[in-house]
Formats: C-alpha cells, structure tokens, sequence
C-alpha cells in the first residue's frame, strides 16, 4: 500500500480506483475493464507530472520526510559491497541513528556514514528518528579519522531532523560532539563527498556535511531550523509552517543558487520513494561522477579545496 | 577627543549632584531584586553587588574592563551581503536589523579589537546579546574569520566571548553556513600555533555552542551561564520531564568535563593574562591596572603605578 502526502489525495482516489477495477476483473473473468483502468492510470500519471511539476518548499518538506523514502540503509545496501558495519564511540556506546562502517564503491574502498531514520515502528524507535546524540557524531569522527589513516574517500549520506535534544544528549557534549565532527570533516586528507537524500536538519547535518561535495536529491531540503520551529519562532503560530518553508530557501534548488549544494540528483517521476531502485542508479551516478571529480588530488588540495569551499558560501544571495 | 571630556564630564557629574536621578539611571537586579546605581553596577562590569549575579554586558563595555586602560582598536569586518534570502515573517529583515543597531547603536551582534590586556598583545571578539539574540549570520561569521586572520597576522592569541541564543534565522542557510565556515577560522589559529580561548557568557546556545564555542584551547564559563545545544523548554517539550535545578548552567557543565573553570567577570581579566602568558610562555603578568602601552616600551618588567583615574 502506498502512503499519500496530503497534497496526493486526489491522486490517491484516481489510483484507488483502478486498482478497484482491476480487483474486481480478477473475480469475475468476463468483466472488460482494462480500457477503463486504462485511462484512470494515464490521468493518474499526469496527475502526478503535475503535481511534482512544482512542489511547494512545504510540500518538498512533506516528500522529503515520506515515510517510504529511500533511507541510508537502502542506500548501503543498493549502492555498495563489502558493506562491513563498525560499531561504537569507543567512549560510551554505539549510536544506532548513525550507520557507519568500511564497504567498496565502484569496488573501491571507501568509508560510508550516515543518519538512519528507520522504516517501521520498532526500527524508528530504535534509530532515534535519525536523531544521533554524542556517541552517533564521536563514532563519526572515528571513522572519518579510519579514512583519513588509510586514504579511504568518505561518502555520507544526510537524512536527519537534526540532533537529538535529550538530557543525557546534553550532558555527554552534543555541542561539543557536532564541533569536533564538523572539525573532523574540515581535517581530513582524502575525498568527501556528501549526499542530502532526505532531511538536512540544522546542525545535525552539518556534522556531516562539509563535504568538498554537496549533491542534493531533487525533492530533498536542508535548512537551519525546521518550517514548524521557525514557524513557532518568528510567526509565533506553528500553522505558519508553509510561510516558513517558504521564506528559509530550504528547497536543492534555492539552496544550489546560494551555493550551498553543487549539484541536484533529478528523483523518479512522483519522488524517490515511487521508484527506489531508480533513485538508487541516480545516487550512485551522481557519487561516483563526483568521487572523480576529486580523484589524484593531494591531502593538501582536498583539504585547501574544502575550507575554501565554505568561506566562499554567502558571497552571492538570491535574486528578488 | 579633549572638549568631549571637557564637555561632557562635568555635565554627567552636575546631574548626579543633583539628586534629582531619573529612574533609569537605577537598574534593578533580575535575581536578588536589589536596586543598583547604574554607575556602580557598570564600575562592577554589570555584576550584581549584592547577590554577584551576571547579568549581561555589551562588547564595548566589556572591552572597556578587559584592555589596558580601556584602550582598543576595532578590527574591520567585511560586511556581507544585506539580507540574502529577502527575508521576511512579520517584519521584514532589513527593518529587524535597522531596530537593533538602533538600540544598540551597533553595526552587528559581533565586536573585533586589537590591543593589550596585563600588556600582553591579544585580539578579542565578544558577540552581543542585545543584538538580535546575538544571533549568528554571515556577519558573525566574517567577524570571527577577520579575527582569526587579524591574530594569525600578529601572531597573537585570539580570546573570543559567546553569547547568542543561536543562529539567525533570517538568513536560513547561511546562518547555519556559519558553523563550518567559523570552524575554518579556529583552524587558522591552531595551524599557527596561536592560543584560542573561550569564554562562554550567558546564554550560549545552538550551533554557536556546537561550533566555534566548543573548539577552544581552553574553555572559561561565566558563573551560571546557560550553555547548551538544545534549550531546556526544547528539551522538556521532547522527554516530557521536568529538568533539575542547575541543567546546562556552567557549574554543571563543569561537572561534566566540557569546561575548565568557572570564573567571575571580577577575575576574568587577571585570570585572562596569566593564562595566556602561560600559553605563550612570556614571564609573569605584573598584577593591577596597567596604563594602556606607551609608544616607546620600557620593558616588560618595569612597575608602572596605576593611573589616578
Ligand atoms: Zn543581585
């Protein structure tokens, strides 16, 4: 069964119904209904070109939260082999929000991280949401550092609502364990790539994120603060969340004006969730073009090419 | 600079011989509730008399207290570009940041400077609270990045005071841009060698706290600061518990290892100096208020007399 966004609703009638057709033609032989369910899939398609065509930023936020999307996992699993998971902080505990771990892309050996959300209710309360705390973040810095020792690229996959903001989160250093994670990332002398397949929340993904290379999924966002948050910040009503999403710029695209992600990876007709193995060919392509990109160039270079990167962010704004 | 002291002094003093003292020249504290004279209050850095709580302080004040004869020069900070995003929710942007600088007659939420402290060469950047939450933009950004190259440049420690409830929404993105973009500056210093201390004020929050707030050599709160990532009401909204006394405050911070001391604003520049000559490995700092350096040095271990002030 499908999931529908609150926007697919007509959608969702129009594919409800020729999924009915069907049923019922299947109990009884002799019904024709093929032209007629037919016609309901081609309206249903345009429906969906057209309702994709232009997502508002809040319906964006909607796609890229979509329980049925592609999560990190999927993506270990499709896009790498070896996949070899490491486990822990070595100072606490091991973080469940946070996959991590050696594999090979392309039959490379890299190192692969990223927030993973879970796709089932038992497997999200396990995952905390995606919501790492300390130890998610200091088993990150750890296998930045593993790359970095045996010139491993890193790729790391950002689907996050931001840090987890919890008492014992606070007490062992969240603050201090995104520093020392953004920090690491700026240190390391080998590739890093970055791909928001979903939710760039705040500083949770940044931690992640200050990659020489930032690609973007189509319907994915980033932003500082969630539209609800802003919303109950600056409106002061947290109905305001549409007015929010729009005025953050949180959308690939906006954020690709500002710099802020180098390249958009286009997701399947109706989002990545519709067709998880297409998006999956997608993201592959996109890192192992980017991964070229930054292929032969010294620590030196990689690390130079990195800080300039940032410090250049913000030299253009948008046009009105 | 002569006819404004001229001027203005005796003007400040026949106000106060008057005894006729407008309300606001009397603040009172917000925790023990104690009526304090704006002047004795501002001679005590804005530390209660009574009850010894901090309450806040302007960059320009604090500098003030923290050079040799409150002796500094600003450091220039590239402007960025005026509201990037054309943001607005119920003011626009430009509107927003137009009221702060009004009230506080401040370009920014940040203040860079150059000059002595116990006559030993630093530069300090303290953000300001009063500015917008001390919210951090691309201007907070460049500010610390100008400081950072301003004391690579000099080769001289670079003490910086946080103070914000985060970052500025307004300008989305590149507010949060900021925490990388902070974390390159602190890396220009530690390449060079250069001490990079902190001092946490109240309150310190969000993706300050979780970037250039945290990256110091050495970690100095002020006496019950809130430093934090999450807020306590963001907090006590999510585990649906109420939170103990002291959660987050720079005593508890302490506890837990993510700071090195707690000091009071009273000690801070003492314990500023001898720190930082530790670090630098120069000879004990000569205690006491020192007159701001005179062109010609006469060496460091010549004893100076306090000015008469
Ligand atoms: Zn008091």
């Amino acid at each position: 069964m499908t999931h529908y966004l609150e926007f697919e609703k007509p959608l969702a009638e129009i594919e409800g119904k020729a999924e009915e057709l069907r049923a019922m033609a299947r109990q009884n032989e002799e019904m024709d209904v093929v032209s007629e369910a037919e016609a309901l899939d081609k309206k249903a398609a345009e429906m969906l070109i057209d309702l994709y065509k232009n997502l508002t930023p809040w319906r964006k936020c909607q796609v890229a939260r979509h329980p049925e999307r592609p999560h990190c996992k999927d993506y270990i699993h499709a896009l790498f082999t070896d996949y070899t998971t490491l486990a822990g902080d070595r100072n606490f505990a091991d973080d469940d929000a946070v996959m991590g771990g050696i594999a090979r892309f392309e039959d490379k050996p890299v190192v692969v991280i990223g927030h993973e959300k879970g796709n089932d209710t038992k497997s999200r309360i396990e995952r905390n949401f995606g919501m790492a705390r300390p130890e998610g973040y200091r088993k990150a810095i750890r296998l930045m550092e593993l790359a970095d020792k045996f010139g491993m690229p890193v790729i790391t996959l950002v689907d996050t609502p931001g840090a987890y903001p919890g008492k014992g989160a606070e007490e062992r250093g969240q603050s201090e364990a995104i520093a020392r994670s953004t920090e690491k990332c700026l240190q390391i002398g080998v590739p890093l790539v970055s791909v928001v397949i979903g939710e760039g929340g705040s500083g949770g993904a940044v931690a992640f994120a200050t990659a020489n290379r930032v690609a973007m999924l189509e319907h994915s966002i980033y932003s500082v603060i969630s539209p609800e948050g802003c919303a109950s910040i600056l409106w002061k009503d947290t109905e305001k969340m549409r007015e929010a999403a729009e005025a953050l710029r949180l959308t690939a695209q906006d954020l690709k004006k500002l710099g802020v992600n180098d390249l958009i990876i286009n997701e399947p007709q109706g989002g990545a969730h519709r067709d998880c193995n297409l998006a999956q060919v997608s993201v592959k392509a996109a890192i192992s073009g980017l991964l070229k990109e930054l292929s032969g160039k010294s620590p030196k270079v990689l690390i130079n090419d990195r800080r300039k990167r940032f410090l250049d962010i913000g030299s253009s704004g948008l046009t009105a | 600079m002569n006819w404004i002291n001229n001027y203005v002094r005796p003007r400040i003093n026949s106000i106060f011989s008057r005894r006729e003292v407008p309300e606001n020249l009397w603040s009172k504290c917000s925790e023990c509730g104690t009526m304090l004279f704006h002047r004795e209050l501002s001679e005590n850095l804005n530390v209660c008399t009574q009850c010894q709580h901090h309450m806040g302080i302007s960059p320009r004040q604090r500098f003030e207290g923290l050079f040799d004869g409150g002796i500094f020069v600003e450091v220039e900070v590239p402007a960025p570009i005026n509201d990037p995003l054309y943001f607005r929710d119920h003011k626009k942007y430009p509107d927003r940041l137009k009221a702060a600088q009004k009230i506080t007659r401040e370009t920014e939420a940040m203040l860079v400077a150059e000059g002595h402290i116990g006559r030993t060469p630093i530069v300090a950047a303290a953000q300001d609270f009063s500015f917008m939450g001390g919210s951090m933009g691309m201007y907070v950004g460049n500010a610390i990045i100008a400081a950072a190259e301003r004391a690579v440049n000099l080769k001289r420690p670079l003490i910086l005071f946080s103070a914000a409830g985060g970052a500025r929404m307004q300008e989305g993105i590149l507010s949060l841009m900021q925490m990388p973009r902070s974390t390159v500056a602190i890396q220009m210093l530690k390449e060079a060698s250069l001490p990079y201390i902190v001092v946490l004020t109240h309150p310190t929050t969000g993706g300050v706290t979780a970037s250039y707030a945290m990256l110091g050599d050495i970690h100095i709160a002020e006496p019950n600061a809130l430093i934090c990532f999450a807020g306590p009401r963001v907090i006590e909204q999510t585990i649906r518990e109420k939170l103990p006394e002291g959660f987050q405050r720079a005593e508890y911070l302490l506890d837990h290892g993510m700071l090195d001391m707690v000091v009071s604003r009273l000690k801070m520049r003492d314990e500023l100096v001898k720190i930082v000559r530790l670090l630098l490995g120069l000879s004990p700092a000569v205690m006491g208020d020192l007159p701001s350096p005179v062109p010609q040095d006469h060496g460091e271990e010549q004893t100076i007399s306090p000015s008469p002030e």
